[in-house]
C-alpha cells in the first residue's frame, strides 16, 4: 500500500519538514514526513496533539511558508509562497466554525469574498448552488454567524472551501469541536460532496473511528513523524503492526482496566 | 461496594434569567450516587454540566437551582448555607474541571496549589504539608514528584495537569468526586492512564464519582451505570454494560450516528429529534 506511484498523485510529498523557534528552543513539528494522495482518495492522518498532523496541512495549504522539502500538488511543485491560482484548486475547512468565520460577515458577504478577489462573476448563482450543495438553502443567504448552529456553521465553512471549485479539500479536525449527532450529519455531507465532486482530501483527525469512516488510508504520526502508513482494512482486521497504532486503536474502544495498567506504566514523571 | 447513597437528588430544577427569556435548563432530575461511578452522558444543552454544578451550589448568579431533595449523606444541601457549602466543596465533595490550563492558578507553583487544598489546621508544619503534597502526587503516578512539585503549571503537559487537579481534589479526602469532562482535553493514551487513577480511586477509597461526558463509548467503558439527559431531562438510566441494547430513540440515535472502525462506506444515521422526547 505504501509503494503507490507518486507521478500519478494528486498530493506528493517528500521529506517535509517544517520547524519552529531556533537555538535551544527549536522544534521539529514536522521532521521528514512523505506520503502520497491519488486522485479522488481521501488520506487520513491521525496522532495526538502536537504530533505535526495540523502542522503539515498549513504546509500543503500556504498557511505556513517555513518549510523545507518536495510537494508536488496536482502535478505541479510547490513553492513557498502560493499564486492565487493555487487556492482555486486547493481550499481548506478548519476545526473551530466558532472561530474560522467572520462574527460580523453575514453568510453573503463570507461567500462573496473569494469570489471578489478571483474575479468570478456569477456570484448570486454560484452562492444559491453551494449553499443548496452543503444542505443550508438559500434561505440562510443573509444571516450571521451566531443565528447558526455549530453544525451550520460548519456547513458554512465547507460552503466557502468549495465556491471556487477546488480539486483539494484539507479538513483540518472538521468534526471535534460538534457533538455526535451533528458530526455524523457533517460526516455524510462530506462523503457525499466527495463523491459528487470527485474531490481529493486529506482529513487530519485523532479520532481513529472518524479517519477509519472516511478514508481508504492514513498515516500514522508521532514527534512529527511518520511512523506507519496502512490501509483502513488492517484496522478493520485488527492487524496494524506498529505498537503505538495498536495503541491508538485500543483506546479508541473506550476504557480497558488491563490496558489502562500497562499505561499508567508508562507515565513519565 | 456499599449501596447506601451518599448523594440523593431529587426533581432538580436549575433556570436561567436572561434578558430575552427564561432557560429552563435541568428540568426535573431524580437520581442517587453510591460508592459507584455513575456517568452523565448527553450533548451540549443537555444539563449535564449545569447538573453538577447544582450539586456544588456552584450555580452562575443569574440561576435559580429548586430541588424536592438535594440530600448528601446527612446534609441538606438545598437548604445549607454558604458558609455550610464553605465546608463541603472541596473537603467532602470535590469537582475535576475540564481543562487544567484554565482551572490550575497560572501564577503559583504546582506543589503550592495542591497544599492549599489541605485542610486548615494550626499544627501542620510547612514540612508535613510537603510530605503531603509529594505522596499525593506519587498517588497520581507522577514518577518525579520533587521536580514536578516546583514546577508552574505551564510547565507541565496537559495530561500532568489534569493529574495535578486530581491530586488537589483528593487532598481533603472526599466522599464524592464530580469530574466534569476530566479527559475531554486529553489525548487518548493519556486520558486512558487519568481514567486508571480515577478507577483506582473508586475501588480503593470507595468514593462516589458522577463522570460527566459527551462521549458514550468511553462511559460505557468505564462507568457502573449511565444517565442519558436530553434537554435537561434523564430521559434514560441503564447500567454501563447495558447501554448497547438501551431502548430510548434518542439514546438509540446517539449510538447509531457514532462511526465505527467497519462502518467505511455507510451512511451515518442521523438524530431526527422527536419533540415528544421534551415531555415523556
Amino acid at each position: 500500500m505504501t509503494d503507490i506511484p507518486s507521478e500519478n498523485a494528486m498530493i506528493s510529498v517528500r521529506d517535509l519538514r517544517v520547524s519552529f523557534g531556533s537555538g535551544a528552543e527549536l522544534v521539529h513539528a514536522v521532521d521528514g514526513v512523505s506520503f502520497n494522495v491519488q486522485p479522488g482518495e481521501t488520506y487520513g492522518l491521525v496522532g495526538e496533539s502536537g504530533c505535526g498532523k495540523s502542522t503539515i496541512l498549513r504546509a500543503l495549504c500556504g498557511l505556513n511558508p517555513n518549510w523545507s522539502g518536495d510537494v508536488t500538488i496536482g502535478g505541479e511543485a510547490m513553492t513557498p509562497v502560493r499564486t492565487r491560482s493555487f487556492y482555486r484548486r486547493v481550499q481548506m475547512v478548519f476545526q473551530d466554525p466558532y472561530g474560522s468565520l467572520h462574527p460580523r460577515h453575514t453568510v453573503n458577504t463570507t461567500l462573496t469574498e473569494p469570489l471578489k478577489i478571483h474575479g468570478i462573476g456569477d456570484a448570486d448563482e454560484r452562492i444559491t448552488r453551494v449553499l443548496v450543495q452543503v444542505g443550508l438553502g438559500p434561505a440562510f443567504r443573509y444571516r450571521y454567524p451566531h443565528q447558526l448552529s455549530g453544525g451550520q456553521r460548519q456547513r458554512l465553512a465547507i460552503a466557502r472551501a468549495l465556491i471556487l471549485e477546488p480539486q483539494v479539500l484539507l479538513l483540518d479536525e472538521p468534526t471535534s469541536a460538534l457533538d455526535v449527532s451533528v458530526q455524523a450529519e457533517i460526516l455524510n455531507l462530506l462523503v457525499d460532496l466527495r463523491e459528487r465532486l470527485g474531490l481529493t482530501c486529506i482529513l487530519v483527525s485523532h479520532d481513529l473511528a472518524v479517519v477509519a469512516h472516511m478514508c481508504d488510508r492514513l498515516g500514522v504520526m508521532n514527534a512529527g513523524k511518520m511512523l506507519e502508513e496502512l490501509p483502513v482494512s488492517a484496522l478493520e482486521d485488527d492487524s496494524p503492526s506498529h505498537p503505538y497504532t495498536r495503541q491508538l486503536l485500543a483506546a479508541s474502544l473506550g476504557y480497558d482496566r488491563r490496558l489502562a495498567s500497562t499505561a499508567v506504566e508508562d507515565i513519565e514523571g | 461496594m456499599n449501596q447506601t447513597p451518599q448523594l440523593l437528588v431529587e426533581d432538580l430544577h436549575v433556570r436561567f434569567r436572561t434578558p430575552q427569556r427564561m432557560v429552563h435548563a435541568v428540568r426535573g432530575v431524580s437520581f442517587s450516587v453510591g460508592r459507584e461511578k455513575v456517568g452523565i452522558v448527553g450533548e451540549s444543552g443537555s444539563g449535564k454540566s449545569q447538573t453538577g454544578r447544582a450539586i456544588l451550589k456552584l450555580t452562575p448568579p443569574n440561576g435559580t437551582v429548586s430541588a424536592k431533595r438535594l440530600q448528601f449523606q446527612e446534609l441538606d444541601i438545598a437548604g445549607a448555607s454558604e458558609r455550610e457549602m464553605l465546608k463541603v466543596r472541596g473537603s467532602r465533595i470535590s469537582m475535576i474541571m475540564q481543562d487544567p490550563k484554565y482551572a490550575l492558578d497560572p501564577v503559583m507553583r504546582v506543589g503550592a496549589q495542591i497544599a492549599e487544598a489541605i485542610p486548615e489546621s494550626p499544627r501542620t508544619s510547612a514540612a508535613e504539608k510537603r510530605d503531603k503534597v509529594m505522596a499525593m502526587l506519587e498517588a497520581v503516578h507522577i514518577r518525579n514528584p520533587a521536580r514536578v512539585h516546583d514546577l508552574y503549571p505551564h510547565e507541565v503537559s496537559g495530561g500532568m495537569g489534569q493529574r495535578i487537579m486530581i491530586a488537589m481534589m483528593l487532598m481533603a479526602d472526599p466522599d464524592l468526586l464530580i469530574a466534569d469532562e476530566p479527559t475531554s482535553a486529553l489525548d487518548v493514551t493519556v486520558r486512558m492512564q487519568v481514567l486508571a487513577i480515577l478507577d483506582d480511586l473508586v475501588t480503593r477509597r470507595g468514593l462516589g464519582l458522577i463522570f460527566i461526558s459527551h462521549d458514550l463509548n468511553l462511559v460505557a467503558t468505564f462507568c457502573d451505570r449511565v444517565l442519558i439527559m436530553y434537554a435537561g431531562r434523564i430521559v434514560e438510566e441503564c447500567a454501563a454494560a447495558d447501554l448497547q441494547n438501551a431502548k430510548h430513540p434518542y439514546t438509540r440515535g446517539l449510538l447509531a450516528s457514532l462511526p465505527r472502525i467497519g462502518s467505511r462506506h455507510q451512511k451515518l444515521a442521523v438524530l431526527n429529534r422527536d419533540p415528544a422526547w421534551l415531555n415523556d
